[in-house]
Protein backbone atom coordinates (compact mmCIF):
# COMPACT_ATOMS: atom_id res chain seq x y z
CA UNK A 1 0.00 0.00 0.00
CA UNK A 2 2.73 2.45 0.61
CA UNK A 3 4.54 1.60 -2.64
CA UNK A 4 1.02 1.64 -4.26
CA UNK A 5 1.04 5.71 -2.09
CA UNK A 6 4.28 6.63 -3.00
CA UNK A 7 3.96 6.04 -6.64
CA UNK A 8 0.46 7.75 -7.20
CA UNK A 9 1.81 10.41 -5.22
CA UNK A 10 5.01 10.78 -7.37
CA UNK A 11 2.59 10.43 -10.60
CA UNK A 12 0.82 13.52 -9.43
CA UNK A 13 3.90 15.51 -9.06
CA UNK A 14 4.78 14.51 -12.48
CA UNK A 15 1.81 15.66 -13.38
CA UNK A 16 1.83 19.03 -11.87
CA UNK A 17 5.10 19.49 -12.95
CA UNK A 18 4.55 19.17 -16.53
CA UNK A 19 2.04 21.90 -17.20
CA UNK A 20 4.48 24.94 -16.85
CA UNK A 21 1.49 27.07 -17.88
CA UNK A 22 -0.36 26.71 -14.58
CA UNK A 23 2.88 26.99 -12.54
CA UNK A 24 1.31 29.27 -10.00
CA UNK A 25 -0.94 26.47 -9.15
CA UNK A 26 1.63 23.78 -8.73
CA UNK A 27 4.06 24.27 -5.46
CA UNK A 28 6.94 21.87 -5.30
CA UNK A 29 6.36 18.36 -3.40
CA UNK A 30 8.71 16.75 -1.29
CA UNK A 31 8.62 12.98 -0.48
CA UNK A 32 8.47 11.88 3.24
CA UNK A 33 10.35 8.64 4.33
CA UNK A 34 6.90 7.42 5.41
CA UNK A 35 6.13 7.83 1.70
CA UNK A 36 3.43 10.39 1.74
CA UNK A 37 3.48 13.61 -0.21
CA UNK A 38 3.58 16.56 1.85
CA UNK A 39 3.48 19.86 -0.77
CA UNK A 40 5.49 23.00 -0.42
CA UNK A 41 3.51 26.03 0.07
CA UNK A 42 0.84 24.40 1.94
CA UNK A 43 0.57 24.49 6.06
CA UNK A 44 -0.77 21.41 7.83
CA UNK A 45 -2.56 20.33 11.14
CA UNK A 46 -1.63 18.17 13.61
CA UNK A 47 -4.55 16.32 12.93
CA UNK A 48 -3.47 16.27 9.17
CA UNK A 49 -5.53 18.99 7.42
CA UNK A 50 -3.91 21.06 5.03
CA UNK A 51 -4.68 24.67 3.93
CA UNK A 52 -3.68 26.46 0.70
CA UNK A 53 -3.65 30.17 1.66
CA UNK A 54 -4.12 32.44 -1.22
CA UNK A 55 -5.36 36.23 -1.11
CA UNK A 56 -8.60 35.87 0.83
CA UNK A 57 -9.60 32.21 0.27
CA UNK A 58 -8.04 29.04 2.05
CA UNK A 59 -8.55 25.94 0.46
CA UNK A 60 -8.83 22.79 3.15
CA UNK A 61 -8.20 19.24 2.34
CA UNK A 62 -6.57 16.30 3.67
CA UNK A 63 -3.44 15.09 3.84
CA UNK A 64 -1.72 12.13 1.63
CA UNK A 65 -0.65 10.60 4.89
CA UNK A 66 -3.98 11.10 5.97
CA UNK A 67 -5.68 9.43 2.57
CA UNK A 68 -3.50 6.59 2.76
CA UNK A 69 -3.77 5.62 6.71
CA UNK A 70 -7.77 5.99 6.31
CA UNK A 71 -8.19 3.90 3.42
CA UNK A 72 -10.45 4.17 0.50
CA UNK A 73 -13.07 7.02 1.45
CA UNK A 74 -16.61 5.99 -0.08
CA UNK A 75 -18.23 8.94 1.68
CA UNK A 76 -17.86 12.45 2.78
CA UNK A 77 -19.91 14.78 4.74
CA UNK A 78 -18.75 18.53 4.17
CA UNK A 79 -20.54 21.61 5.62
CA UNK A 80 -23.11 24.14 3.63
CA UNK A 81 -21.70 27.44 2.05
CA UNK A 82 -22.10 30.09 4.67
CA UNK A 83 -21.66 28.00 7.44
CA UNK A 84 -18.79 28.85 9.66
CA UNK A 85 -16.04 26.79 10.65
CA UNK A 86 -13.60 26.98 13.94
CA UNK A 87 -9.82 26.42 14.43
CA UNK A 88 -9.64 22.50 16.07
CA UNK A 89 -13.72 21.81 15.25
CA UNK A 90 -14.74 19.16 12.73
CA UNK A 91 -16.66 20.81 9.74
CA UNK A 92 -17.34 17.09 8.54
CA UNK A 93 -16.26 13.41 8.12
CA UNK A 94 -15.65 10.98 5.65
CA UNK A 95 -16.23 7.26 5.58
CA UNK A 96 -13.53 4.70 5.22
CA UNK A 97 -13.51 0.96 6.05
CA UNK A 98 -16.56 0.55 7.72
CA UNK A 99 -15.63 4.20 9.88
CA UNK A 100 -17.05 7.33 10.12
CA UNK A 101 -13.55 9.75 11.08
CA UNK A 102 -14.01 13.58 11.87
CA UNK A 103 -12.07 15.85 9.68
CA UNK A 104 -11.16 19.32 11.88
CA UNK A 105 -10.82 22.60 10.42
CA UNK A 106 -7.29 24.23 10.47
CA UNK A 107 -8.56 27.58 10.91
CA UNK A 108 -11.50 29.70 11.31
CA UNK A 109 -13.96 31.34 8.82
CA UNK A 110 -16.75 30.93 6.59
CA UNK A 111 -17.32 28.00 3.97
CA UNK A 112 -17.62 30.24 0.55
CA UNK A 113 -17.30 26.52 -1.50
CA UNK A 114 -17.84 23.35 -0.74
CA UNK A 115 -16.96 20.71 -3.14
CA UNK A 116 -19.54 19.03 -5.06
CA UNK A 117 -17.17 16.55 -6.64
CA UNK A 118 -17.24 14.72 -3.70
CA UNK A 119 -20.45 13.30 -3.49
CA UNK A 120 -20.05 11.19 -6.09
CA UNK A 121 -16.51 10.61 -6.52
CA UNK A 122 -14.95 10.36 -3.21
CA UNK A 123 -12.33 8.32 -3.79
CA UNK A 124 -10.69 11.75 -4.94
CA UNK A 125 -9.64 12.28 -1.52
CA UNK A 126 -7.70 9.40 -1.74
CA UNK A 127 -6.15 9.73 -5.55
CA UNK A 128 -5.72 13.54 -5.52
CA UNK A 129 -5.84 14.55 -1.67
CA UNK A 130 -4.04 17.92 -2.64
CA UNK A 131 -6.13 19.04 -5.75
CA UNK A 132 -9.55 17.23 -6.88
CA UNK A 133 -9.46 16.15 -3.64
CA UNK A 134 -10.28 19.64 -1.99
CA UNK A 135 -13.05 20.25 0.60
CA UNK A 136 -13.89 23.26 1.06
CA UNK A 137 -13.01 27.08 0.40
CA UNK A 138 -13.02 29.11 3.70
CA UNK A 139 -12.85 33.22 3.67
CA UNK A 140 -10.57 33.40 7.06
CA UNK A 141 -12.11 35.64 9.70
CA UNK A 142 -7.90 35.46 11.65
CA UNK A 143 -5.23 34.63 9.03
CA UNK A 144 -3.02 34.92 11.97
CA UNK A 145 -4.33 31.57 12.70
CA UNK A 146 -2.44 30.23 9.60
CA UNK A 147 1.06 31.04 12.03
CA UNK A 148 0.43 27.85 14.11
CA UNK A 149 0.11 25.30 11.54
CA UNK A 150 2.93 23.48 10.40
CA UNK A 151 5.00 24.04 7.43
CA UNK A 152 5.71 20.97 4.90
CA UNK A 153 9.02 19.91 6.81
CA UNK A 154 7.81 20.10 9.89
CA UNK A 155 4.85 18.15 8.95
CA UNK A 156 6.91 15.44 7.40
CA UNK A 157 8.56 14.66 10.62
CA UNK A 158 5.61 15.07 12.29
CA UNK A 159 3.94 12.23 10.38
CA UNK A 160 7.19 10.00 10.57
CA UNK A 161 7.07 10.34 14.25
CA UNK A 162 3.43 9.37 14.54
CA UNK A 163 4.25 6.50 12.68
CA UNK A 164 6.97 5.26 14.47
CA UNK A 165 5.80 5.69 17.32
CA UNK A 166 2.90 2.70 16.70
CA UNK B 1 10.90 2.74 40.37
CA UNK B 2 7.41 3.38 38.44
CA UNK B 3 4.73 0.76 37.98
CA UNK B 4 2.54 2.00 35.07
CA UNK B 5 -1.19 1.23 35.90
CA UNK B 6 -3.11 -0.41 33.25
CA UNK B 7 -5.69 2.77 31.94
CA UNK B 8 -9.62 2.28 33.52
CA UNK B 9 -12.28 1.17 32.00
CA UNK B 10 -15.65 1.50 32.37
CA UNK B 11 -18.04 -1.78 31.55
CA UNK B 12 -22.09 -1.35 31.49
CA UNK B 13 -24.07 -4.48 31.00
CA UNK B 14 -27.44 -4.29 29.04
CA UNK B 15 -30.09 -6.49 28.43
CA UNK B 16 -32.56 -6.15 26.22
CA UNK B 17 -32.06 -2.15 25.99
CA UNK B 18 -33.46 -0.71 22.59
CA UNK B 19 -31.20 -0.28 20.13
CA UNK B 20 -31.80 2.99 19.50
CA UNK B 21 -31.00 3.84 23.40
CA UNK B 22 -28.01 1.78 23.29
CA UNK B 23 -26.31 3.53 20.19
CA UNK B 24 -27.44 7.09 21.83
CA UNK B 25 -25.69 5.80 24.76
CA UNK B 26 -22.26 5.08 22.84
CA UNK B 27 -22.86 8.57 20.86
CA UNK B 28 -22.98 10.38 24.49
CA UNK B 29 -20.22 8.40 25.65
CA UNK B 30 -18.05 8.66 22.81
CA UNK B 31 -18.43 12.62 22.60
CA UNK B 32 -19.54 13.88 25.89
CA UNK B 33 -16.97 11.68 28.41
CA UNK B 34 -13.36 11.44 28.97
CA UNK B 35 -13.55 7.93 29.96
CA UNK B 36 -12.90 4.54 28.42
CA UNK B 37 -15.99 2.31 28.00
CA UNK B 38 -16.97 -1.37 27.53
CA UNK B 39 -21.18 -1.55 26.62
CA UNK B 40 -22.31 -5.16 26.33
CA UNK B 41 -25.90 -5.31 25.98
CA UNK B 42 -27.36 -8.86 25.68
CA UNK B 43 -29.97 -8.50 22.57
CA UNK B 44 -32.50 -5.80 21.72
CA UNK B 45 -36.17 -5.74 22.13
CA UNK B 46 -37.47 -5.62 18.76
CA UNK B 47 -35.85 -6.43 15.35
CA UNK B 48 -34.34 -3.12 13.70
CA UNK B 49 -32.83 -2.78 10.77
CA UNK B 50 -29.65 -0.23 11.30
CA UNK B 51 -27.61 1.60 8.74
CA UNK B 52 -24.17 3.01 8.95
CA UNK B 53 -23.67 6.90 8.23
CA UNK B 54 -23.81 6.95 4.74
CA UNK B 55 -26.79 4.45 4.07
CA UNK B 56 -29.27 5.10 1.80
CA UNK B 57 -32.64 2.83 2.23
CA UNK B 58 -33.52 2.94 -0.89
CA UNK B 59 -30.15 1.21 -2.11
CA UNK B 60 -30.42 -1.01 1.29
CA UNK B 61 -33.69 -2.52 2.24
CA UNK B 62 -36.45 -3.58 0.86
CA UNK B 63 -38.69 -0.67 1.60
CA UNK B 64 -42.12 -2.16 0.94
CA UNK B 65 -41.73 -4.82 3.27
CA UNK B 66 -39.99 -2.32 5.64
CA UNK B 67 -42.98 -0.12 5.69
CA UNK B 68 -45.40 -2.66 5.74
CA UNK B 69 -44.09 -4.64 8.61
CA UNK B 70 -43.27 -1.19 10.56
CA UNK B 71 -39.56 -2.46 11.23
CA UNK B 72 -38.12 0.84 12.81
CA UNK B 73 -35.20 1.81 10.62
CA UNK B 74 -32.15 3.62 12.31
CA UNK B 75 -29.13 5.94 10.87
CA UNK B 76 -26.00 5.47 13.41
CA UNK B 77 -23.81 7.74 13.57
CA UNK B 78 -20.74 5.51 12.93
CA UNK B 79 -19.75 3.74 9.41
CA UNK B 80 -20.24 0.61 7.87
CA UNK B 81 -23.28 -1.58 6.36
CA UNK B 82 -26.27 -2.49 7.43
CA UNK B 83 -27.87 -5.17 9.82
CA UNK B 84 -31.29 -5.93 11.15
CA UNK B 85 -30.78 -6.79 15.13
CA UNK B 86 -33.30 -8.58 17.19
CA UNK B 87 -33.32 -10.26 21.10
CA UNK B 88 -30.92 -12.53 19.93
CA UNK B 89 -28.36 -10.10 18.79
CA UNK B 90 -25.13 -9.66 21.50
CA UNK B 91 -23.64 -6.05 20.86
CA UNK B 92 -20.37 -5.41 22.51
CA UNK B 93 -19.13 -1.52 22.13
CA UNK B 94 -15.68 0.04 23.29
CA UNK B 95 -15.03 3.28 23.22
CA UNK B 96 -10.95 4.49 24.30
CA UNK B 97 -9.08 7.20 24.05
CA UNK B 98 -6.36 7.01 21.86
CA UNK B 99 -3.94 7.67 24.52
CA UNK B 100 -5.02 5.02 26.44
CA UNK B 101 -4.13 2.61 23.19
CA UNK B 102 -0.68 4.26 22.62
CA UNK B 103 -0.15 1.13 20.25
CA UNK B 104 -3.28 2.07 18.25
CA UNK B 105 -3.33 4.29 15.59
CA UNK B 106 -6.78 6.60 15.03
CA UNK B 107 -7.15 4.97 12.12
CA UNK B 108 -9.78 2.45 11.02
CA UNK B 109 -7.62 -0.68 10.17
CA UNK B 110 -5.63 0.00 13.17
CA UNK B 111 -8.33 -0.35 15.45
CA UNK B 112 -9.77 -3.24 13.63
CA UNK B 113 -6.37 -4.84 13.84
CA UNK B 114 -5.82 -4.34 17.87
CA UNK B 115 -9.84 -5.58 17.97
CA UNK B 116 -9.18 -8.58 16.05
CA UNK B 117 -6.72 -9.51 18.58
CA UNK B 118 -8.69 -9.06 21.25
CA UNK B 119 -11.15 -11.26 20.17
CA UNK B 120 -8.81 -14.12 18.77
CA UNK B 121 -8.54 -13.94 22.58
CA UNK B 122 -11.96 -14.57 22.87
CA UNK B 123 -12.00 -16.97 20.14
CA UNK B 124 -9.23 -19.11 21.07
CA UNK B 125 -9.52 -22.55 20.39
CA UNK B 126 -12.79 -21.72 18.42
CA UNK B 127 -11.73 -23.36 14.89
CA UNK B 128 -11.97 -21.00 12.47
CA UNK B 129 -12.16 -17.13 13.48
CA UNK B 130 -10.27 -14.60 11.93
CA UNK B 131 -10.24 -11.17 11.22
CA UNK B 132 -11.67 -10.93 7.36
CA UNK B 133 -11.81 -7.90 5.42
CA UNK B 134 -13.06 -6.13 8.19
CA UNK B 135 -15.81 -8.90 9.23
CA UNK B 136 -15.57 -11.22 12.21
CA UNK B 137 -15.86 -14.78 10.66
CA UNK B 138 -15.54 -18.30 11.46
CA UNK B 139 -13.67 -19.67 8.24
CA UNK B 140 -15.84 -17.68 5.27
CA UNK B 141 -19.44 -17.08 6.87
CA UNK B 142 -19.67 -13.79 8.86
CA UNK B 143 -20.87 -13.69 12.11
CA UNK B 144 -19.85 -10.42 13.47
CA UNK B 145 -20.04 -6.89 11.94
CA UNK B 146 -18.25 -4.29 12.86
CA UNK B 147 -18.21 0.05 12.48
CA UNK B 148 -16.52 3.06 13.82
CA UNK B 149 -16.39 6.09 14.58
CA UNK B 150 -13.02 8.26 15.41
CA UNK B 151 -13.02 11.22 16.54
CA UNK B 152 -10.28 13.82 17.55
CA UNK B 153 -9.00 11.65 20.63
CA UNK B 154 -10.88 9.01 20.73
CA UNK B 155 -12.95 6.32 18.95
CA UNK B 156 -15.47 3.74 18.85
CA UNK B 157 -15.41 0.41 17.88
CA UNK B 158 -18.98 -1.68 17.89
CA UNK B 159 -20.27 -4.77 16.67
CA UNK B 160 -22.98 -6.54 16.75
CA UNK B 161 -22.58 -10.64 16.84
CA UNK B 162 -25.37 -12.71 15.05
CA UNK B 163 -25.65 -15.02 17.80
CA UNK B 164 -28.96 -16.49 16.57
CA UNK B 165 -31.08 -14.81 13.44
CA UNK B 166 -34.18 -14.93 12.07
CA UNK B 167 -34.21 -15.94 8.17
CA UNK B 168 -37.02 -13.87 7.46
CA UNK B 169 -35.74 -11.03 8.82
CA UNK B 170 -33.00 -11.02 6.46
CA UNK B 171 -35.68 -10.44 3.31
CA UNK B 172 -35.86 -7.04 4.62
CA UNK B 173 -31.84 -6.38 3.36
CA UNK B 174 -30.81 -5.90 -0.12
CA UNK B 175 -27.72 -7.08 -0.95
CA UNK B 176 -25.51 -4.42 -1.10
CA UNK B 177 -23.65 -2.99 -3.51
CA UNK B 178 -20.39 -3.26 -2.50
CA UNK B 179 -19.66 -6.41 -0.39
CA UNK B 180 -16.46 -7.95 0.74
CA UNK B 181 -14.41 -10.24 -1.87
CA UNK B 182 -14.80 -13.39 0.54
CA UNK B 183 -18.59 -13.19 0.37
CA UNK B 184 -18.19 -13.90 -3.59
CA UNK B 185 -22.09 -13.80 -4.37
CA UNK B 186 -23.33 -15.20 -1.92
CA UNK B 187 -26.85 -14.22 -0.23
CA UNK B 188 -27.45 -13.38 3.41
CA UNK B 189 -28.12 -17.03 4.27
CA UNK B 190 -25.22 -18.27 2.75
CA UNK B 191 -22.98 -15.63 4.11
CA UNK B 192 -23.50 -15.39 7.60
CA UNK B 193 -23.64 -18.23 10.49
CA UNK B 194 -24.84 -17.76 13.80
CA UNK B 195 -22.32 -17.76 16.87
CA UNK B 196 -24.37 -20.01 19.11
CA UNK B 197 -23.32 -23.02 17.17
CA UNK B 198 -19.30 -22.26 18.19
CA UNK B 199 -19.57 -20.60 21.78
CA UNK B 200 -21.96 -20.32 25.02
CA UNK B 201 -23.67 -17.02 25.57
CA UNK B 202 -22.44 -16.42 28.28
CA UNK B 203 -19.24 -18.11 27.94
CA UNK B 204 -18.51 -15.36 25.16
CA UNK B 205 -20.07 -12.47 27.16
CA UNK B 206 -17.14 -13.73 30.31
CA UNK B 207 -14.42 -14.36 27.81
CA UNK B 208 -14.70 -10.84 26.47
CA UNK B 209 -14.56 -8.84 29.49
CA UNK B 210 -11.87 -10.70 30.55
CA UNK B 211 -9.70 -10.50 27.37
CA UNK B 212 -10.45 -6.58 27.88
CA UNK B 213 -9.65 -6.57 31.24
CA UNK B 214 -6.42 -8.02 30.73
CA UNK B 215 -5.42 -4.71 29.11
CA UNK B 216 -7.94 -2.23 31.36
CA UNK B 217 -8.61 -1.84 35.01
CA UNK B 218 -12.54 -2.36 34.84
CA UNK B 219 -14.84 -1.13 36.47
CA UNK B 220 -18.95 -1.51 36.41
CA UNK B 221 -20.55 1.11 35.90
CA UNK B 222 -24.96 1.20 36.16
CA UNK B 223 -26.67 3.17 33.42
CA UNK B 224 -28.02 5.13 36.41
CA UNK B 225 -24.69 6.49 36.88
CA UNK B 226 -23.93 7.79 33.59
CA UNK B 227 -24.87 11.39 33.77
CA UNK B 228 -22.36 12.23 36.30
CA UNK B 229 -19.36 10.61 33.33
CA UNK B 230 -21.10 12.60 30.64
CA UNK B 231 -21.86 16.12 31.00
CA UNK B 232 -22.89 19.27 28.10
CA UNK B 233 -24.32 19.18 24.98
CA UNK B 234 -22.90 16.92 22.12
CA UNK B 235 -23.52 16.25 18.27
CA UNK B 236 -26.07 13.89 17.99
CA UNK B 237 -26.31 12.31 14.62
CA UNK B 238 -27.84 8.81 15.35
CA UNK B 239 -31.58 9.05 14.57
CA UNK B 240 -34.62 6.95 13.70
CA UNK B 241 -35.45 7.68 9.89
CA UNK B 242 -39.39 8.86 9.67
CA UNK B 243 -41.64 7.25 7.61
CA UNK B 244 -42.11 10.22 5.06
CA UNK B 245 -38.18 9.15 4.59
CA UNK B 246 -38.76 5.50 3.65
CA UNK B 247 -41.85 6.82 1.81
CA UNK B 248 -39.59 9.14 -0.11
CA UNK B 249 -37.61 5.90 -0.55
CA UNK B 250 -39.73 3.67 -1.63
CA UNK B 251 -40.51 6.39 -4.51
CA UNK B 252 -37.71 7.01 -5.69
CA UNK B 253 -36.82 2.97 -5.92
CA UNK B 254 -40.14 2.52 -7.74
CA UNK B 255 -38.58 5.69 -10.10
CA UNK B 256 -35.55 3.68 -10.80
CA UNK B 257 -36.98 0.47 -11.73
Amino acid sequence: MALRMWASSTANALKLSSSASKSHLLPAFSISRCFSSVLEGLKYANSHEWVKHEGSVATIGISDHAQDHLGEVVFVELPEEKSSVTKEKNFGAVESVKATSEIISPISGEVIEVNTKLADSPGLINSSPYEDGWMIKVKPSNPAELESLMGPKEYTKFCEEEDAAH
Amino acid sequence: MSISRAPLMNLVRLKGTPILEQLHLEERLLRASTDNWCIVNDGTNVPTIVMGMSGKPSQLLEVGPVIKDRIPVIKRFTGGGTVIVDKSTLFVSLICNKDDVPSVQPYPRSVMAWSGSLYGEVFEGVDGFQLRENDYVFGDRKFGGNAQSIIRNRWIHHTSFLWDYNVRNMAYLKLPSKVPQYRLERDHTEFVCRMKDYIERSDFVEKTVKAVGNQFAMKEVNLEDIDSYAKGEHVKSTRLLTMEELQEAMASTAQSA
